[in-house]
């Protein structure tokens, strides 16, 4: 199921979708899906689940932390759809986030077909451009997959522009320059952003969602991004707080998805308070 | 140096930075939307840069009063006299920081300076990079910090300490494998925050476009120089040329003014490591499979998930799990031919360069010396004595004596001539 479900729910009861990010396989494979059962239950509208990768240069200490202990457990990409299957059979979008090379040892077009007959919505690709992408856009139009790249404060309005076409569920947007990681404060540079991709969309004559992600981790950040006369955006896209709760409670799991609830929970009414 | 060969040779990237083209060849830019704005800025800089005259000879300048290039090419008579066949040693070991690394890193900062940006960054594995890029930061006067893994920083603490003696800052880098490639990880997000003032030095002719294309135009002197000085002293070109191949940049600046000379066979070096059989090793383009690594595709050492494997050799030069993308596609077009050299093959090498022609190459070196060996005996057989193969002496052994003392029992008093047998 597209993500774009998700938003447009949300957008017909006029708030901002609320993704959640966690690695799969952490910190186990069954420990990861209770924990986004969890992020489901306590409002996420999407979840995003990572791939974890030997090499992840776009996120910070945080996700690279469980990343590197879901792959120390001997995390396998087939584990990892897996827990897509066990995610998206609650009705709720699942996208994966992953970088590239594991895609294509996999098999672009397996990889694609598998993760549609798990139920996946698609691929957010933090290190492949749609320049990049030829073979992944044939696999995910095949299959009717969302095609999620991103767009920054350093690109150029003509690469917004064949970004967001080449989009299907929503952009991402990221918010800061920098990897991943939770900020104190939000970026000022994530407005603007969000403009230069709306004014894209317009042009293109399409409404694809834009979401906002990189340093959100509070219900007052949320609020911020999702706010319509401030960023303005569509989705909130939050990933190294919810795994923070986790890596905050090694020994207590329990007490770790209790974080993750109130944490999602906090950030819920956030996309609701805008 | 004045007469530069041809800028161009029939195996260069197209404009998007593919060797062989975008379905079946190798290269590309497989990076953070967030890089490429900065990637496509270098690109119009460097090319700008490479057709500037000025620039042109300004970086020439720099590399023969500062640099002490070009190196000569070295005909090895004892050594020649014992294998029965002419090698030439094209002596990289005698520039500035003890390696060719200081074309790469100068061309680099050059460029860094004429784009007006304050602050490099790179990453090193030994350190050699790292204490380049220190130098070349040093010369232009522009901040500078190296990641280096924190397995590394251990391992080599004497370079850690000449480059904070250059004036950069190091930083140990403990996630992945806390080794090479981590550090490049770890280099990659400190640009991913800091691109508007900050050039990354990149370290070898791999990575995302145009970095594997720049580098081989700081380093294509090796081989430019290389091909004139033997024309100028034997009147003809070698049978073959040889060079250690890690991430490949002393290769490809050895490869790039012969590509296009058919009768040249060329030949890289790969760190074979304890031997296939054993796993550890870190010869990339024979036993690893097509993938993407640190933006470019190419061969990569990678389990059946994707996921990196650790590679390993005795040289620190050579352990990458990756290869430059014009290397994998010269041996995919097979117009170079990519072969493993063991530890144990390269001290033998390093022990016999040492005695024979007093001479301690750089480990990684060695491994060209080694394999330069093996096809010069070959070429002997066939040819006699007139058989004439050109090994890049990359870099000088200075810094590998540690290893040395270890893997011969040095200090012990141990003969050199026993490990060997």
């Amino acid at each position: 199921m597209s993500t774009r479900t998700a938003f447009e729910r949300a957008r017909a009861e006029g708030r901002a979708t609320l993704v959640g990010y966690l690695p799969a396989g952490f910190p186990d494979v069954a420990g990861g899906i209770d924990a986004m059962l969890a992020m489901v239950d306590a409002g996420c509208d999407v979840i995003e689940v990572g791939l974890p990768y030997s090499d992840p240069v776009m996120d910070g200490p945080t996700i690279q932390a469980a990343a590197q202990q879901a792959l120390d457990r001997g995390v396998r990409t087939a584990d990892v759809l897996r827990t897509v299957e066990a995610v998206a059979a609650t009705g709720t979008p699942t996208v994966v986030m992953t970088y590239w090379n594991p895609v294509e040892r996999y098999g672009v077009a397996r990889f694609a077909a598998d993760l549609a007959n798990a139920g996946g919505a698609g691929l957010i690709t933090p290190d492949l451009t749609p320049d990049s992408a030829p073979e992944w856009i044939a696999a995910a139009d095949a299959h009717d997959l969302d095609k999620v790249f991103l767009v920054a404060p350093s690109s150029t309005d003509e690469r917004i522009a064949m970004t967001t076409a080449a989009c299907r569920g929503f952009v991402y947007a990221t918010a800061v320059m920098g990897v991943t990681g939770a900020r104190a404060t939000t970026s000022d540079l994530a407005g603007p952003l969000v403009a230069r991709a709306r004014t894209a969309i317009s042009a293109a004559g399409t409404d694809l969602p834009v979401g906002v992600g990189v340093g959100v981790s509070t219900g007052d950040q949320a609020a911020e991004v999702a706010a319509k006369d401030g960023i303005g955006a569509d989705g909130v896209i939050v990933g190294s707080a919810f795994v923070r709760t986790l890596l905050d409670h090694p020994d207590d799991r329990a007490a770790g998805l209790r974080a993750l609830r109130a944490l999602t929970e906090e950030l819920a009414a956030g996309v609701r308070r805008a | 140096m004045t007469t530069r060969p041809e800028r161009t040779t029939t195996y260069d990237a197209d404009a998007l930075g593919w060797f062989g083209g975008p379905e079946e060849g190798f290269g590309g830019r497989f990076m953070p939307e967030a890089l490429v704005a900065a990637l496509d800025e270098l690109t119009v800089a460097w090319q700008d840069a490479m057709a500037d005259p000025e620039f042109v000879a300004e970086f020439d300048t720099i590399l023969r009063e500062y640099a002490g290039l070009p190196s000569p090419l070295y005909l090895a008579e004892r050594l020649s006299a014992q294998v029965g066949a002419r090698i030439l040693l094209k002596r990289e070991d005698l520039a500035h920081t003890g390696a060719h690394k200081i074309r790469n890193v100068l061309g680099q900062a050059l460029l860094t300076r004429r784009m007006g940006k304050t602050r490099v960054i790179a990453e090193t594995g030994a350190g050699q990079h790292g204490v380049a890029s220190a130098t070349a930061a040093a010369y232009f006067g522009l901040d500078c910090t190296v990641y280096m893994g924190s397995v590394d920083t251990r391992r080599q603490a004497l370079n850690v300490a000449r480059m904070n003696l250059l004036g950069a800052t190091v930083v140990p880098v403990d996630s992945g494998s806390a080794t090479l490639k981590d550090a490049i990880n770890e280099a990659l997000r400190d640009w991913v925050a800091s691109v508007d003032h900050t050039a990354y030095l990149f370290g070898t002719a791999a990575g995302p476009h145009p970095f594997p294309s720049m580098v081989r135009d700081f380093t294509r002197g090796i081989g430019d120089e290389a091909r004139a000085q033997c024309l100028d002293r034997f009147g003809r070109l070698p049978d073959a040329i040889a060079a250690c191949v890690g991430g490949g940049s002393n290769a490809i600046g050895l490869f790039t003014a012969f590509l296009d000379d058919a009768d040249v066979a060329i030949y890289g070096f790969e760190a074979g490591g304890e031997g296939f059989e054993t796993g550890r090793h870190a010869a990339t383009i024979h036993a690893g499979e097509r993938g993407v690594l640190h933006g470019a595709r190419t061969y990569v050492l990678q389990d059946e998930d994707g996921q990196t494997l650790e590679s390993h050799s005795i040289s620190a030069g050579l352990d990458y799990p990756g290869v430059g993308p014009q290397h994998a596609h010269l041996a995919a077009t097979g117009r170079a031919t990519y072969l493993p050299v063991t530890d144990d093959e390269a001290m033998a090498a390093l022990a016999l360069l040492s005695r024979t022609e007093g001479i301690i190459p750089a480990i990684e070196s060695a491994h060209a010396v080694a394999g330069g060996l093996r096809v010069a005996e070959r070429l002997a057989a066939e040819q006699g004595p007139d058989a004439t193969v050109l090994i890049n002496l990359s870099g000088r052994g200075d810094k590998d004596m540690g290893t040395a003392i270890e893997y011969f029992g040095l200090v012990d008093g141990q003969d050199a001539e026993e490990p060997i047998g």
